[in-house]
Parts: C-alpha cells; structure tokens; sequence
C-alpha cells in the first residue's frame, strides 16, 4: 500500500476509537452530573410524582449501561435518536445546528486564514520595523481581550451607534443570503480577531525559523529580492507547522465559539449543546460530542497528510 | 425616554411647542431629526390599536430543550409561545379580578365545592375543530391524571371529580376553594384538542396567533389567526419571539431596533437604558420575591430564636438599594404583598436591628459556630453579593454567617429544597391561598422552609372556604402574622419586573401578574406606524 494511504488507514482507525473513547466519557461525565434529565426538565416545579412519572416515561429507570449500549446501537445504524426534553429527533435538529455553526466558521476562516498568513509574510519582511509591530500589537491586543468583551464593544459600537449590522445573528432558512452575512457580520468580525494573532504569530515564527537556514542566506547572497525568498524558499518549508495551528484554529471555530453564540444569540452547535448538558439530556449530549471530536480529529488528520505532502522527505520515507 | 424629551413631547401634542422647537430641543439632547420626529409620532398617536406588522420580543429563558407542550412550560420563552398560541379557561387580569376567557361564566355553588364552568361557542381550534366542553375536561384530565408530568399536577389535586353537562364543563373538589379559577388560569392549563393526549407539543390551540416557526431555543414565529374570537387582542401581523439569553444581548437588540420589547432589563443599567432616545423602561412590582430559606426541623433553625435573629440581622433597606437597584420594595417574612388582593397592609415592617438580633441569638444558645448559607446567583439574580451583604450585617450583631457558594447548574435539585439554608426565588401566586398552599402548608409539596404548623394550616383550610373578603382577610392577616414570627422564611425584598419597551409600541399595561405583560405583551400590544 502507498505509505499515504497507510497513515490515513491507520489514523482513521484510530479515529475511531478515540470517537468511542470519547463517547464513554461523555456518557459517564453527563451521568455523574448532580440530577437527571426528569428533574432539570421539571425545575423548581418538581413534585416526587410527576419526577418518578417523567423519569418512567423516559427510560431513565434502566441501568446505565443498557442506556449506553442502545444508545450505541442506535447511532451505529445511524439513528441518533430523539431528545429526552422535547422529543424532537436529534438528527434533524442537530443537522441545522451544525450547518449554522459550519457557514460561520467558513465566513470567519475564508478572512482570517489568508489574513493571518498574509500579516504573517508581512510581519517577517518588515520584522523588527513599524508594520511588524503594529502587526503584532494589534493582533496580541485583540487576542488577550476576551470574545465577548469585542463581541461588546462591536455591538455597541456597529450596530447601535451606526446601524450597519445587526447585534442580534440569528440566521434562518427563509433569509437570503445577503441578509444571512449582514446577521454574521459581527460574529465573524469577532471570531476573526480571536484567532488571527495565533496564526500570525506562527507563521511568522514558523518562517522566521526557516530565514535562519544556510540556504536562505545563500538565496540573499545571490541578490534575490526579500519576497521572492520568503516566497519561493522560506513559506514551503514552514507550511507544516503553519498548516497545524491553522487546523486547530478552524477546530476552534467550530467547537469553542460557544461564548460569541451567546452573545450574539447564534442558533450553532455550541449553544445547543450547553442547553442539552444543563438539562442532562445525554443522547444529545452524546451526539454533539462525537461530531466535536469528529472534527478534531478529521483536521488533525488533514493538517498530518499535508504536512507529509509539503515535506519530500517524509513523503518518500526510506 | 429621557425625562425631558417626555416632557418636551407632551408640551408639543398639547399644542404649547411647536414641532420645530421640539426638534430643536431634541437636537439639544443629542437626538437626531429622525428620531425625534418617530417620538412625536407616538406622542401624538391616537389611543387606538393598530393592525399589521411583526411585533418583535427578546426574551430570557428558553432553550434548545424547550417544547410546545404546555404541561412542561417552565420558563419565559415557552409561557410566552403558550399565550400567544392557546386560550385558558380564565385569566387573572392586570387588576387581580378574573377575566372569563374560553369560559363565558362562572357558577360556585354555595358551598365553593362544586363549580360550573359555561364553555364559550363558535371557539375554533387552529386545525378547523371546534372547542367542545370534552376538550376542556380532556386537558383538565391530562395535566391532573396521576401519569401527569404537568407542571400544573400540585394545584390540580383537591379535585375530586369533573364532569361535562351540557354546555357546562363542571369541577367537584374534594374541600372547598373559593379561588378554583385563579387556579385554572394557570399557564400550563391551556386548552387543546382533546386535552393533547395525542400530541401534546403539536402547537394547536385556540389562541390569537398559530404557530409558523418554532426553533426552541431560538426563535418562534406566529401569524394572526383569523378566526380569533376575541376582536380586541391580536393586533400585530406576526409575532416574533427570540430566545435571547444574554442581557447584554436583549438590551443591544432593543437599542439597535431589532426587538421591541425585551425582558429581565437589569436593574443596574435600567437608567442608563431609560435614557437611550426610542426606548422605554418599564416596571411593575408583582409577587415575586428573593428569599432565604430555613429548615425549621433542621439544626440550628430548629431554634425559633436563631430564627429570628437571622431575620432580624439582615439589612433589607440595602438590599432593594444595592441588589434591586430601587426596582423593588422591601418584603416583612411572609410571601405576600400589597400585589395580592386581601392583603393586610397594617402588620409591621421589619427592619434591621442588629442589638435585637444580638439579644435573640445569645437565647439561641447557638455554639457560635459557622452558620452556612448556601447560595447561588441561579437563585435570584444578585443571589451572592446579597448574601454577602447579609453576612456582613449579621456580622455586627454578632452572628457567624458563612457563605457557601455553589453552581448554578444543579441548584434547584442539589440544593433548593434539600439543603437547610440557602437562597432561592418565589415568582409568587396569583392569590394568597394558592401561595400558602404551594409552599407553606404543612403537606405542601414543595414546604421548602419544612414549616409544620397545626394553626396555620386549620387557618388556610377555613379561609379556602370562606366565601366573606373581610373574613377572609383577616385569617390571611393571622396567616402572615404566624409566618412572620415562626416561619423559615427571611424574606427581605419583592422584586419588580423591569422591562424595555420601544417607544412606537402601543398597548402596554401594568401587569403584575408575570413578567412581559403576564406573557401576553405579545398578543395585548401593537405597533404603531
């Protein structure tokens, strides 16, 4: 077999496991939770009647691991089944989530990728002059306040003091797509300052690195001009390492905005979950838990094959 | 609406400034010709509703976890969906009479046990059906049947049997309540098509809007429904409810025009908001009320003098002043206030006195060791800076108060109701009787304060059946006085509802009742051109 396709084999299959690692986590850190779904669901109103009716009613009587392994079952045929707290199917409710939270992360990945990388480039040319640090300053400035301190100060100062774009990013089917990025706008704008100084500063560490290698001095010798070294030699031996934080930015983007959804009401995934776990429902939870750690690994994965397709050493292996 | 502009528009739809000045002025205030002339245009408005357009809310409190199922409403977003879609038999109106809704009347007999309910005709559900008395006594049946997982399931249990007679829907309880209604128009009672045995969560009722949209969590969509009953609710084209949690999120979504009406403003920016050109905030005391709960059977609050001078140690003044911003009014150990009818408004204040305080806690005999008080800020909004607040004034009467901060998530099962002292929140009753029975009456399901009284509850049971106000009130009176001196409630503040509302929405009542208008903003108020 091509060694390519080997490593994919053998990280998919592991994959897997860790996908099944993570679920009986999930199951077990939701089922060690103080309550159960029938109390959260009930609250204060709770009398010991309607609980042990509600807890009946929802299968809540069996033993854990009977729960578990249905559970299981079920989502191996591909049925993710119905939430405990509303009866919706799971399925459908979490497909509209997740394409909610994916169109955010695109708009915000689609500017902050090349931006990053671009300051990044920028960064090295112009290293240790005004643009550097102004580069870097802002993007430190804006990574070292939290998401929803920008989120606010966005809001206030976009959408209330000018009216441009809406503070409220709820997005639905009947929107067009135009009004669909004015709902965003902010978000995105937001999410965009959080992960630029990460990518940034790595791109610019990752060439930085690589401008220190013999090669790179000969290329000056010879007279080539600074970005045409930075192009031509110095970016695709950095691209590995730029390549993984740029995976783990995008994984950030679509599990970690949880905090930007609650400001900015966004109907994704990260919302929907924290109801689910404050409310106990673990088929929910199960579920959102393994699309989570499907993304991360499935980017980690991508980040590894084309780390190996950018360096010839690794993709000729002795 | 800043003050002044209120002040200048009156004067303009008076006719003692003219619309030029008025801009001015507004000018003056920072307010652009746009806006002012918006504020003009509701100032002058005629009082009449007006038809159309998508009244928007942004409400606190729903979840993706939330269904239409009226049996499980438990928070704001969900009660609100419920107004808007369904009709109860009566509700309690702004002034705390009852209004007939799908009932058209109302019959007791003598002897408040038997009680006839005269079903309205020509009521329509939204999938075509007409409301029939069985729909009635299905739903009653559903919410109270002993599989019941309504969150109505503790007030429907004195009844004993129900019947349909005619156009007549009928209820026989078990011991005589003169308050049955205030108790049916309980939110969870909604009615539907054969009480929604067969799909509760379906949406279909018989109310003013039908369901479009219904994303919980989200957002919910309604349109008018055109065969409403009632001509004089229902203005608004379409009702858009969005579940926004986040204060700052409501609040930025009233000032940039996106929602016209939100809830839970808080209290320490309401003036700040009040300021802002096109919007209004609103505040009504209702029954609500922040409390501190003691076990009375559980050691130290087993000691009726430990009890009282906890009651006495906490500085309730500060409280309304520092927690509730002023939006509230001190509360006197019992759960009642002037927002219930019969309340007896001569018993005394209690006010804070730490010598008093003192004097009670050293014939307590307590040990001196810790007293903890388990808090939360899922309790009641302030929850921990309240507590702190009421430890260190019962600091200097002497009393060791500790604070045991706990999460949020879990309080109400973990906590409330389990552990002997902590803080928590009553949203109050629509009567003093169903008040004291939830929660006081020694069987209470939900006895939170563990308080076990013979007189007390003999005192609830001849006031259920006393038909005489006067009388009536005056065992309440006694009730309060019981509570006050021996209960396990520190009950230091009544918090009011404060809400915002944009300047061209027309409609808005004082409704102390529920937050948001008792729910029914929506469907009460329009929006004008």
């Amino acid at each position: 077999m091509h060694p390519i396709l080997k490593l994919v084999a053998q990280r998919v299959a592991l994959g897997c496991l860790l996908l099944f690692a993570a679920s009986v986590l999930i199951f077990a850190g939701t089922t060690i939770l103080p309550g159960d779904v029938a109390q959260q669901i009930l609250g204060q109103a709770a009398t010991p009647e309607n609980l042990a009716n509600l807890r009946a009613e929802l299968g809540l009587n069996d033993p854990p691991l009977t729960r578990y392994f249905s559970w299981l079952g079920g989502v191996l045929q591909g049925d993710l089944g119905t939430a405990l707290t509303n009866g919706r199917d799971i399925a459908e409710s979490l497909g509209d989530r997740l394409s909610n939270t994916l169109f955010l992360a695109f708009w915000a990945a689609l500017i902050s990728v090349p931006l990053a990388i671009f300051l990044g480039l920028l960064a090295v040319r112009y290293k240790d002059r005004w643009p550097d640090k102004l580069i870097s300053g802002v993007t430190l400035t804006t990574i070292s306040i939290p998401e929803f301190m920008i989120g606010y100060i966005l809001i206030y100062w976009i959408s209330i003091r000018f009216g441009w774009f809406s503070s409220v990013a709820i997005i639905n089917d009947s929107m067009s797509l135009g009004q669909k990025l004015n709902a965003i706008a902010i978000p995105v704008m937001v999410l965009t300052l959080v992960v630029l100084a990460h990518m940034m500063r790595m791109t610019r560490a990752a060439i930085l690195n690589v401008m220190q290698s013999a090669y790179i001095e000969t290329a000056e010798l010879k007279g080539m001009p600074m970005l045409k070294i930075i192009r031509k030699h110095a970016f695709p031996n950095a691209i590995a390492p730029i390549v993984n934080v740029v995976m783990i930015n995008l994984a950030y983007l679509v599990v970690g905005v949880v905090v930007v959804e609650v400001v900015f009401a966004y109907p994704g995934m990260g919302q929907y979950l924290v109801d689910h776990v404050a409310k106990r429902d673990i088929p929910v939870v199960q579920a959102c838990g393994l699309i989570f750690a499907a993304v991360y690994i499935g980017l980690n994965l991508v980040a590894d094959i084309v780390s190996i397709l950018a360096n010839p050493r690794l993709r000729h292996p002795k | 609406m800043n003050d002044q502009l209120k002040y200048y528009s009156d004067r303009v739809t008076k006719g003692l400034m003219t619309r030029r000045e008025f801009v001015g002025r507004a000018a003056a205030l920072g307010v652009t010709a746009a806006v002012a002339n918006s504020i003009l245009a509701t100032a002058a408005k005629a009082a009449g509703p007006v038809k159309g357009g998508t009244l928007r809310m942004g409400i606190q409190g729903g979840e993706s976890t939330n269904s239409l199922d009226p049996a499980l409403a438990a928070s704001t977003v969900p009660t609100v969906n419920l107004r808007n879609f369904g009709d109860c038999l009566v509700n309690v109106a702004p002034d705390g009479s009852i209004e007939n809704r799908l009932a058209e009347s109302i019959e007791a007999s003598a002897d408040a046990k038997t009680w006839n309910f005269k079903i309205r005709k020509g009521v329509e559900f939204h999938n075509g059906k007409s409301l029939t008395p069985d729909d009635v006594m299905r739903t009653m049946e559903r919410h109270s049947n002993e599989d019941a997982t309504s969150g109505a399931l503790g007030i429907m249990q004195g009844i004993e049997s129900m019947a349909v007679d005619g156009d007549n829907f009928q209820v026989t309880l078990s011991t005589p309540n003169a308050d049955l209604p205030y108790l049916l128009a309980d939110y969870h009672l909604q009615i539907q098509p054969d009480g929604g045995f067969d799909d509760p969560a379906s949406g279909i009722g018989t109310g003013a809007y039908m369901i479009e949209v219904d994303e919980p969590g989200v957002r919910h969509l309604f349109k008018r429904n055109p065969n409403y009953w009632d001509d004089s609710i229902g203005h608004a084209d379409e009702i858009e409810v969005l579940a926004l949690n986040d204060a700052t999120a409501r609040t930025a979504a009233l000032q940039s025009g996106q929602v016209h009406i939100i809830d839970r403003v808080e209290p320490k920016i309401a003036q700040l908001l009040d300021r802002a050109p096109n919007v209004d905030v609103k505040s009504v005391s209702g029954p609500g009320h922040y409390v501190f709960i003691m076990h009375c059977n559980t050691a130290p609050f087993d000691n009726a003098d430990l009890r009282m001078a906890l009651k006495l140690a906490i500085n309730r003044e500060e409280l309304v002043d520092k927690i509730l911003r002023g939006y509230g009014t001190m509360g006197n150990d019992f759960p009642i206030n002037k927002a219930y009818p019969l309340f007896d408004d001569t018993i005394p204040q209690r006010t804070y006195d730490a010598a008093l305080a003192a004097e009670h806690y050293k014939k307590s005999g307590h040990d001196g060791s810790p007293i903890i008080l388990q808090v939360a800020d899922g309790a009641f909004p302030g929850a921990v800076d309240a507590a702190a607040l009421f430890q260190q004034s019962a600091q200097a009467a002497g009393i060791p108060l500790e604070i045991k901060r706990e999460p949020n998530d879990g309080y109400w099962s973990e906590i409330w109701n389990v552990q002997p002292f902590c803080a928590s929140y009553w949203s109050g009753r629509p009567v003093q009787d169903q008040m004291y029975s939830t929660a006081y009456l020694s069987t209470a399901d939900w006895n939170d304060t563990r308080f076990f009284n013979d007189e007390f509850d003999a005192l609830l049971n001849s006031a259920k059946a006393e038909l005489d106000n006067e009388k009536r009130k005056e065992i309440y009176s006694q009730m309060a006085k019981l509570l006050r001196d021996e209960g396990g409630l520190i009950c230091p503040m009544f918090n009011d509802s404060v809400e915002g509302v944009a300047s061209n929405v027309g409609g808005w009542i004082e409704d102390p009742n529920l937050t948001v208008m008792n729910c029914m903003a929506g469907i009460k108020c329009w929006l004008d051109a």
